[in-house]
């Protein structure tokens, strides 16, 4: 056999085998990642919802909106829907002026305005000062709860430092800042929308 | 001198004393759980490709073998990441891009190249375990001590190592140095761990007196 041939058919027969063997893989566990993916989405969701009763199957709801909120890529729009109405939506917005890169947030809002919960997706903030605004490392995103544009006013609704009514995270105060932003931004899509978005029919 | 398979644990730690896959050993080792997560991975990816390379030692042609390494490595990572994310989805996130890199991972093209194509399937198998875990034990190490310095608790995360809830660990101390969290501390963890090391075997070699041990206590 020539030298050539030799080296040829061998790496075939390797990557033959080790295509196999990822493929083999790849069949095994391909149902339990689909599952996890989407258990880790609503999971992601619920906390959001905050003590909504409602239908589930928010994850089949999903829109997209491509200018007017916080973000480069077009915002996901998720339906809280309940006998049929939408009782809430959440956005799921990217403040991009993040102390370190894009924040993604995901802002549960009620169908009156008020918020119903805020949460970090991703950020890359600092950590032990920035990633404070995970949920699981601090209590401060959970500060939006009940909030709605006029709780507070206009003009406080940024952080202390800027001479407004939210706590900044200490030494994350542009962390803080861009998070209250975005949400304040959203809030203000959704006042300046409510109708629209709270009648829109469901996209395929 | 006959070769040890548990060199890899101490006095030929790929991590301590060669100093291979300092990119991931620096980089995910900001936790307990995190570190332990790499560190099976790798240690699974290792003893696996030390096995297969070893099976195929017979048809490799020397001209071709790296891409056979390549070709091997890059599936069995492909292979531990499906893994991961189906049975630890939580770690997986947390690892994130570090699952994938396990592939640059210079510590197991080195076994492969140094002891894999040149010895048995069952010699390999040690050697990998050997050497898998004493890179698994360090990042472990490392990781742990980071957590502790750096934010005070321990054990935070470590659901996600059998695919719970990652949960916040235990509070030992109320905050921590945050520098040794960020990469400055991570060589400086590193650093004081290889000190560390070579301090314990400058004391055992002064006892057992020069000459004594089996190889210098520091190469490079």
């Amino acid at each position: 056999m020539s030298p050539v041939l030799r080296t040829t058919l061998t790496l075939a027969a390797v990557a033959a085998v080790c295509t196999t063997l990822v493929a083999a893989t790849f069949l095994l566990t391909s149902e339990r990642i689909a599952q996890n993916e989407q258990a880790f989405l609503e999971s992601q969701l619920s906390p959001v919802i905050g003590s909504i009763r409602h239908d589930g199957g928010m994850l089949d709801n999903v829109t997209s909106i491509a200018d007017g909120l916080p973000g480069r890529d077009p915002a996901r729009l998720y339906r809280v829907l309940r006998d049929g109405l939408t009782v809430a939506l959440l956005f799921e917005v990217t403040a991009m002026d993040g102390y370190a890169g894009p924040i993604r947030l995901l802002i549960g809002i009620r169908s009156d305005g008020v918020l119903t919960g805020v949460r970090t997706l991703a950020h890359e903030e600092t950590p032990g000062l920035g990633d404070k605004i995970e949920s699981a490392r601090s209590d401060w995103i959970l500060g939006f709860e009940g909030r709605a544009i006029g709780n507070p006013p206009a003009a406080r609704w940024s952080i202390h430092a800027d001479g407004g009514d939210f706590d900044q995270i200490t030494g994350a105060s542009v962390t803080s800042r861009a998070v209250v932003n975005a949400v304040s931004e959203t809030l203000i899509y959704f006042s300046a929308n409510r109708d629209a978005l709270l009648t829109a029919p469901d996209s395929p | 001198m006959t070769y040890r398979y548990s060199s890899g644990l101490w006095e030929d730690n790929p991590g301590l004393v060669q100093l291979l896959g300092l990119c991931p050993l620096l980089a995910v080792t900001t936790t307990f759980a995190n570190g332990i997560g790499l560190g099976i991975a790798t240690l699974l990816v290792l003893t696996a490709s030390n096995v297969l390379v070893s099976a195929a030692r017979g048809l490799l042609i020397r001209e071709i073998r790296i891409p056979v390494y390549v070709l091997i490595i890059a599936s069995l990572v492909t292979c531990v990441e499906l893994l991961f994310e189906a049975f630890a989805p939580a770690l997986d996130r947390s690892l994130g891009i570090f699952i994938p890199l396990i592939v640059t991972n210079c510590a197991i093209v080195a076994r492969a190249e140094l002891f894999a194509s040149r010895n048995g399937v069952v010699p390999s198998l040690l050697d990998g375990l050997g050497m898998g875990s004493g890179f698994a034990l360090l990042l472990a190490g490392l990781g742990a001590f980071r957590e502790l310095a750096g934010q005070g608790t321990v054990f935070a995360g470590v659901g996600a190592l059998v695919g719970g809830e990652p949960g916040a660990g235990i509070t030992l101390l109320p905050g921590g140095w945050l520098l040794l969290l960020l990469p400055p501390g991570a060589f400086m963890s590193l650093a004081l761990a290889i000190a560390l090391k070579n301090l314990i075997d400058a004391r055992r070699s002064a006892r057992l007196g020069a000459g004594s041990l089996r190889r210098p206590a520091q190469r490079s």
